[in-house]
C-alpha cells in the first residue's frame, strides 16, 4: 500500500478505537472564558467598555463577520442597534469595509475570530488599513489555545503573522481589566490595532493590583529574585499563581506583564532583564515561533543583554482537539506545569 | 459635473479630455519606456467621462468633504488616473517627466500616501470594491450624498473578495456606490475569459441584485447614457457599468499588436505613436 501522506501526530491513532474516558471533561469548544474556580469574574469587558465608549464618541461603530456573539460585540450591538454592521461570513469585505469607513472617518472595531483575521483577512488588514495606517481596531476571540475544537479554531500564530505587519500595534491583554482599559486607549490611537480577546465571563485578576493599562509599557506586577517571568494574555495570570507556588518552594519570581507584543517595551524588558542573577522566562499562549518569546529574545540579543532564557509557549505543531484544561496540560500551559518547567530550569 | 475650481472650459469636448488623457499616458510612457500604456489607452474615455462628466470635485482640493470619491482599485492602471488627473488639474501637467521616478508623486502602482486625487492603495486586486463598500456607508452614516466609485478590472472578478463586496452592496442597499469594470478581456496569462470571467457579465451583477449596465467602454455617448442612468437611478439598489474596452484605443499600430496585458513598446514607437495620436486631435 502506498503511504500518500508522512506520518501525522493525529493521523496515526485514527484508525484505534476509543474507549468512554472515566473523567468526562467536556470539550466546552467556544467558551474561551478560562477557568477560574472561585475567581472574581466580568461579564463581557470588551463589548462593555465599547458601550461607555460609544457613549461619549460618534465615530464608534462596529463590524463582525457573524461572529458578532462570539466576540462579545453583540452587547453593543444591542446597545447601539445603528452602528453595527453585521458584515455576514466574509471577513475579507469586513475588513475592506472598515478601511472605508475609517476613510470617512470613523474609528471602526471589527470582530471575528483570531484564526479568520490572521490566516484569511491578512492581506486586506495590510494593504486596506496598515498601508494607509488608518484607525481600525481589529479585536479577535480565541486567541492561542482557547478552545478544543482544533486547529482550525486556534490562532497559535496570530501573533507571528500580525508582527510582521508595519504600522499594527498588536496586543495580548490578560483579563477583564486589561480588556476594558485597553479597549479605551485603542479607541484613541491614531493607527491599526490587533487585539487579542478574551469574552464572556473574563476573569479579573489585575483589578488585585495596582495596575492600569498602558500602550507599549510592560509592567511589573509582582516582583522577585530569582526568575523573571515575562508574560502576555491569560498566561500571565497563570505566571501571577505560578509565583505564588513557587515562593513557597523557596523560588522568587518576579512577573512582568507585556500586553504589547509591538511596538515592545524594549527599555522596560531589557531593564529589567540586565539587572541580572535571574532566570528570564517568557510566557505566552501562542506558538513559541514568533510571538512574545521570540520578541524579547531578539530584544535582549540586540541590546547585549545575555541571560538565561527559557520560553512557555505552545509548540510549533498543530495541536490536538479535546478537553482545554486537558490541552492546557498537555502543552504545558497550567499553573502546574509552569511551576515544574520553572523548578527543573531552576536546579539546572 | 465639477465643482466651480474645476478647469472650467466648457467649449472642451469630452472627446477632446480623452485624448488629452491618452497623450499625457504616452508621454508618461516615452519617460520610463513601459507601463501600462494600453490599459491607459483603453480606459481614457470612461476616465474622461468619469472626470469630465459624472464627478464633483475640486480640483485644488482633492480631500474635499463633498467631493465624489473615485477608487482605483486596479493600482497598475495609474498611469491612466494620472493622466486624467492631470487633465483635470488636479496634478500639474509639469510633473509628467517625473513619473516613475525616485521622489516623484507618480509612482508606477497608485497609492494613497504619494498622489493628489488617488484615493486609495490600489494593486492588491479585489480590495478596492471592499473598500467602497464601506466609504459608502459611512457617506450614508454622515448623510453625505457624495458617490463613491470604484475602477476595477475584468481580472478583478477572479477574487472571491470582489463577490463579498457584491453581496455586502446589495445587503445594505448602497445606492450611492457606483462600480465601473474596464473589460478588456486581458489580464497577465491571456484572456480573462479564458480564466475566470467566461460567464455572462450584466446577467451575473443582476443575479446578485445590482443594476448593470453592459457598454462599449470607447463610445462615449453610450458611456455618458450609462453614467446617468447610473446616477440618477431611483431604485435602492448599487451600480455597475461593464465597460467593454479595447487596449490601446487610439493608436491603430498598438491596437493592432498581440494583444498582452503588459503591451511591449519599442523606443522609437512612443513618438511614433504620440504623432498618430496629434493627427487624430478632436477638434
Amino acid at each position: 500500500m502506498t503511504e500518500h501522506f508522512p506520518p501525522h501526530s493525529r493521523r496515526k491513532s485514527k484508525y484505534t478505537p476509543r474507549t468512554v474516558p472515566e473523567s468526562k471533561v467536556a470539550t466546552s469548544a467556544m467558551i474561551a472564558s478560562l477557568d477560574s474556580e472561585g475567581r472574581d469574574t466580568i461579564a463581557a469587558p470588551f463589548g462593555n467598555a465599547l458601550i461607555e465608549l460609544a457613549k461619549t464618541r460618534d465615530d464608534i461603530v462596529g463590524l463582525s463577520a457573524d461572529l458578532s456573539k462570539y466576540t462579545d460585540l453583540h452587547v453593543f450591538a444591542n446597545a447601539y442597534p445603528d452602528r453595527f454592521y453585521q458584515m455576514g461570513m466574509a471577513e475579507q469585505v469586513m475588513i475592506s469595509a472598515a478601511a472605508g469607513l475609517a476613510r470617512e472617518g470613523f474609528t471602526p472595531f471589527a470582530t471575528t475570530y483570531a484564526v479568520f483575521a490572521s490566516r484569511r483577512a491578512y492581506d486586506f488588514i495590510c494593504m486596506a488599513i496598515a498601508e494607509e495606517n488608518l484607525p481600525v481596531k481589529i479585536c479577535c476571540a480565541l486567541p492561542g489555545l482557547t478552545t478544543g475544537y482544533g486547529p482550525s479554531h486556534q490562532a497559535t500564530e496570530d501573533l507571528a503573522i500580525m508582527r510582521g505587519m508595519p504600522n499594527l500595534t498588536v496586543l495580548d491583554p490578560c483579563d477583564a481589566i486589561d480588556t476594558m482599559q485597553a479597549t479605551k486607549v485603542i479607541a484613541d490611537h491614531p493607527g491599526p490595532v490587533y487585539m487579542r480577546l478574551l469574552r464572556g465571563q473574563v476573569p479579573n485578576v489585575l483589578g488585585a493590583y495596582d495596575y492600569q493599562f498602558k500602550l507599549g509599557k510592560a509592567q511589573m506586577i509582582h516582583d522577585g529574585s530569582d526568575v523573571l517571568f515575562i508574560a502576555s494574555g491569560f498566561m500571565t495570570m497563570r505566571v501571577l499563581d505560578a509565583a505564588k507556588a513557587l515562593a513557597k518552594d523557596g523560588v522568587s519570581c518576579a512577573v512582568l506583564h507585556s500586553p504589547t507584543i509591538k511596538p515592545l517595551d524594549a527599555e522596560t524588558i531589557t531593564a529589567e532583564a540586565a539587572k541580572g542573577g535571574r532566570l528570564v522566562v517568557t510566557a505566552e499562549n501562542h506558538s513559541v515561533t514568533g510571538g512574545l518569546g521570540e520578541a524579547v529574545a531578539a530584544t535582549l540579543m540586540r541590546a547585549g543583554v545575555h541571560v538565561p532564557f527559557r520560553q512557555i509557549g505552545l509548540p510549533d505543531e498543530f495541536l490536538d482537539a479535546g478537553a482545554l484544561p486537558t490541552l492546557h496540560q498537555q502543552y504545558g500551559l497550567t499553573v502546574d506545569a509552569v511551576c515544574q518547567s520553572v523548578k527543573s530550569w531552576v536546579a539546572q | 459635473m465639477t465643482d466651480a475650481a474645476a478647469v472650467s472650459r466648457p467649449n472642451v469636448s469630452l472627446a477632446q479630455r480623452a485624448w488629452a488623457i491618452r497623450r499625457n499616458a504616452l508621454l508618461m510612457g516615452e519617460v520610463q519606456g513601459q507601463g501600462y500604456i494600453g490599459q491607459a489607452l483603453g480606459a481614457a474615455d470612461l476616465l474622461a467621462v468619469s472626470y469630465f462628466h459624472a464627478l464633483t470635485y475640486r480640483p485644488n482640493d482633492p480631500e474635499w468633504e463633498g467631493r465624489d470619491r473615485f477608487y482605483l482599485s486596479i493600482g497598475h492602471y495609474a498611469i491612466a488616473l494620472y493622466s486624467a488627473l492631470i487633465e483635470a488639474g488636479v496634478l500639474p501637467e509639469g510633473e509628467i517627466p517625473t513619473y516613475g521616478m525616485d521622489d516623484s508623486r507618480m509612482p508606477m502602482s497608485g497609492m494613497a500616501a504619494y498622489t493628489p486625487g488617488m484615493e486609495i492603495t490600489g494593486g492588491s486586486l479585489g480590495h478596492g470594491l471592499g473598500i467602497a463598500v464601506g466609504a459608502a456607508m459611512g457617506l450614508k452614516r454622515k448623510g453625505n450624498p457624495a458617490f463613491v466609485y470604484n475602477l476595477m478590472s475584468d481580472g478583478e472578478l477572479g477574487e472571491g473578495s470582489t463577490w463579498e463586496a457584491v453581496m455586502s452592496a446589495v445587503q445594505w442597499k448602497l445606492d450611492n456606490l457606483i462600480c465601473l469594470v474596464d473589460f478588456n478581456d486581458q489580464q497577465a496569462d491571456g484572456k480573462t475569459t479564458d480564466a475566470l470571467a467566461s460567464g455572462p457579465q450584466a446577467p451575473q451583477w443582476e443575479a446578485f441584485g445590482w443594476h448593470a449596465q453592459e457598454v462599449d467602454g470607447n463610445d462615449l455617448d453610450a458611456l455618458v447614457s450609462a453614467f446617468d442612468t447610473a446616477r440618477h437611478l431611483k431604485e435602492a439598489k448599487p451600480r455597475v457599468i461593464i465597460c467593454r474596452t479595447k487596449m490601446c484605443k487610439g493608436v491603430p499600430f498598438l491596437e493592432e499588436r498581440e494583444m498582452a496585458h503588459f503591451v511591449r513598446v519599442e523606443p522609437e514607437e512612443w513618438a511614433k505613436a504620440l504623432a498618430i495620436l496629434d493627427e487624430g486631435k478632436p477638434v
